[in-house]
């Protein structure tokens, strides 16, 4: 059985492409607006983290 | 609320950290001896016993500081950082026990079995499927202790490193299990379910993504957790680094095509690798400068504490591979660079600044905590440190000059317009530059001996603890995140969230790139001369699979005048389809040997394998005289015809039973042929094989009756 064949009968498997780009937009936007309005606090917190066992 | 009690146990990281030193020093010397070998081939020692030969030993000098060194470096990292990161114990001890024997054991199995030419022939992938299930069980043994571990834990955030632990786990399972789909034959041998164009894709995708996620992304999360430990401060920017996580590890799964620009890979995904490779430099710089920018303020210490020297370097040479690697996945750079002794100082950069810098920075700073002392010499360490900057810059220079003049040679042609250099004539050019290599090399090695004394003393001076105690609160059962968080702190609070989230994103990136290649069949045009190797050069191919020739020698002739010239028609995708698994190479230390096929006598064949210096004077190659004494084991053909057949090879059915008669068939016209030429040789040697299975190399396509699909 050649390994191809699997793959072929993934139904619309072009779309793919396009959904990973949107996918990839969207969560890299959200990570950027995240780390803008996460509060000093936190960051704080979470960048002594290593510093305090 | 009341404070827990929880020990964290130093038992592991301590013998994580021992297998780290002496698998290091093993490997290094490994490639110590392998780097003169290239410069003086007498101590391939090859009349003697095979096993020692350049094609057999550099995989496991490869094999020996990628998974041996630097995966038990990464481990020591996680099992010291971890617990300490999270507040508790690591989850289970027996866990940590089976993770650690289990990984020495492959470690072990590896060394042994690559000496013996039991080999894939995949470039870092070489292992045969018992190891290969082997390092997945040992692998998922480590994840459920790593998962167990963080979801004890007493801490509700997850600190950036263990993001980047997360990202490589996942990351690196997902490779190991693609790339290493093969179909056994017996139990050490097993054959690519991919074939030609396709392998070639798989092989770099998973090539690559191990440099990344092996080698780069968990030695990150070293970075981010021993570096402020360090310095005694936090990381220059704790926002950045979230950047530099997603943005990594959404970016360089799709960047390995840049390993085949120019061959017979479609041009889409060449274009596609290009671009994403350029893209890297961006998370790849922003963790250099936050690496940097943690010390602003600080340089003082740097001029004095030998862990802080160690780390910097080690994150500059990060920055420094990290845009080289991008300009060399330029397809007018990597017509320069690939094939050649570039791509062999580029990784070194890598290997030995990142990855051997950080591994000894780590190393300085943990086991005087482990033994509860201080280092045993200072000084020691810092003449280490310069040892081993001088012998990366003295192995890097010359590889770097070797690559250049290679291509200034191999490019030059006469006016008349004939080559003016034999490829023999290069070769003898960049002899000295090899020996300036091995040289760097050997520095580089005594910096680390004289690590392993110091570190022994240190040792010696404290006394082991077994255990350091801490204490925390339990985590509340219900948590109310505060109104202003946003959905980002939700994924770092929930591990398998995040797991999940990750492996989605690296998945997308392999499935895009692969899938196409896998289902298009305009992709890889068929050619219809082209056909299966008979039983005789299948054996051949095997052959030329275990004594490594891929090491050296090419099989992809790219498309420029002076390759044409000088090796014969630039290659087509649709020549490998039959060939589980491909055999492009990734270095021309030798030609390239798609077209070998014809362009000499099966005598010139016989007397070079013998003594390649009888044919070509002043060569490097080993000599393979064994070959000439081993009969071929002709037992196999039955389940390697039938292997094949199972993988879509279009041998006729039951051809497995009477592939033998045509194989003998074919070895003795060979044999009669060599008669003719006064060499008198059993037809039943692998000799003859080989002999066979070169002459067949790219011949499929002069067929006069080659017609195109």
């Amino acid at each position: 059985m050649k390994f191809s064949t699997y793959l072929e009968q993934i139904m619309g498997v072009s779309i793919f492409p396009v959904i990973s780009l949107l996918l990839f937009v969207a969560f890299f936007t959200g990570v950027v607006v995240w780390i803008y309005t996460i509060d000093k606090k936190t960051i704080d917190h979470m960048e002594n983290l290593p510093l305090n066992d | 609320m009341e404070l827990q009690k929880f020990t964290y146990d130093n038992r592991l990281p301590k013998l994580f950290a021992i297998a780290t030193i002496t698998w290091g020093a093993v490997g290094m010397l490994l490639g110590v001896i392998a780097a003169f070998q290239l410069a003086f081939p007498v101590l391939n020692f090859s009349e003697y016993f095979p096993h020692l030969a350049f094609g057999r030993l550099r995989p496991v000098h490869t094999n020996a500081v990628i998974f041996a060194f630097v995966g038990n470096g990464i481990f020591t990292a996680v099992y010291y950082s971890l617990p300490r990161l999270l507040k508790t114990s690591m989850w289970s001890n027996l866990l940590g026990r089976i993770h650690f024997w289990g990984w020495q054991t492959i470690i072990v199995l590896a060394a042994v079995t690559l000496l013996f030419g039991m080999t894939t022939g995949k470039e870092y992938a070489e292992l045969e499927w018992p190891i290969d299930i082997l390092i997945t069980i040992i692998w998922v043994v480590f994840g459920i202790n790593m998962f167990g571990t963080i979801l004890a834990r007493r801490e509700r955030h997850l600190y950036v490193a263990i993001w980047f632990y997360i990202a490589s786990w996942v990351t690196v399972a997902m490779l190991h299990i693609v790339n290493s789909m093969e179909f056994p034959v017996s139990l050490f041998k097993s054959y690519s379910m991919y074939a030609g164009v396709q392998d070639a894709l798989v092989q770099w995708w998973y090539g690559h993504n191990a440099v990344a996620f092996f080698l780069t992304t968990p030695y990150l999360g070293l970075m981010y957790y021993f570096l402020p430990k360090a310095a005694d401060r936090p990381i220059y920017s704790y926002r950045l680094s979230i950047i530099h996580f997603w943005s990594l590890i959404f970016l360089y799964i799709w960047a390995g095509p840049h390993h085949l620009l120019y061959t017979a890979l479609p041009e889409w995904a060449q274009s596609l690798g290009t671009a994403f490779s350029i893209m890297l430099i961006l998370p790849s710089w922003g963790g250099m400068i936050n690496g940097l920018f943690t010390l602003r303020g600080a340089w003082d210490k740097v001029r004095e504490d030998p862990v802080l020297k160690f780390f910097v370097v080690a994150v500059t040479a990060y920055g420094m591979s990290t845009f080289e690697g991008p300009m060399l996945s330029l397809k007018n750079v990597n017509a320069i660079s690939h094939y050649s002794d570039w791509t062999v100082a580029h990784v070194h950069i890598g290997a030995l600044g990142w990855n051997g810098f950080l591994t000894f920075g780590m190393l300085y700073w943990l086991i005087p905590k482990l033994f509860n002392t201080t280092l045993h010499s200072r000084k020691m360490a810092g003449t280490h440190f310069w040892i081993g900057t001088l012998g990366i810059v003295l192995y890097a220079i010359p590889m770097y000059w070797s690559a250049f003049r290679t291509y200034f040679m191999m490019k030059a042609f006469t006016p008349e317009g004939q080559l003016q250099y034999q490829f023999i004539d290069v070769v003898q050019t960049i002899i000295p530059f090899y020996i300036l290599r091995a040289v760097g090399g050997t520095i580089f090695l005594i910096g680390v001996i004289l690590m392993i004394i110091n570190l022994w003393k240190t040792a010696k001076n404290g006394s082991f603890l077994k255990e350091e105690y801490g204490e925390a609160p339990a985590l509340e059962k219900k948590y109310v995140a505060p109104k202003s968080s946003f959905w980002h702190s939700v994924i770092e609070r929930k591990p398998l969230l995040l797991l999940v989230l990750s492996l989605i994103v690296v998945a997308i990136g392999g499935l895009f790139e692969l899938v196409p290649t896998f289902l298009v069949k305009s992709n890889i045009p068929t050619i219809a001369s082209v056909k299966p190797y008979t039983p005789l050069e299948l054996q051949g191919r095997d052959l030329y699979l275990r004594e490594g020739c891929y090491n050296c020698h090419s099989q992809m002739i790219r498309p420029f005048r002076y390759e044409v010239t000088r090796y014969g028609e630039y290659s087509k995708a649709g020549e490998f389809v039959y060939d589980h698994p491909f055999q492009w190479g990734s270095k021309r230390t030798g030609p390239d040997l798609a077209r070998i096929g014809g362009k000499y006598p099966d005598s010139w064949h016989f007397n070079h394998m013998y003594d390649p210096t009888s044919m070509v004077p002043g060569t490097i190659m080993p000599a393979y005289p064994f070959m000439f004494e081993n009969e071929l084991n002709i037992g196999t053909t039955n389940s390697k015809i039938h292997a094949m057949r199972k993988m879509g090879v279009p041998y006729p059915d039951g051809y497995e039973a009477i592939a033998n008669d045509d194989l003998k068939k074919q070895a003795e016209a060979i044999t009669a042929g060599l008669k003719n030429d006064k060499i008198d040789i059993p037809a039943d040697r692998e000799i003859i094989a080989l002999i066979a299975y070169l002459q067949r190399l790219g011949t499929d396509i002069k067929v006069k009756t080659a017609t195109t699909k």
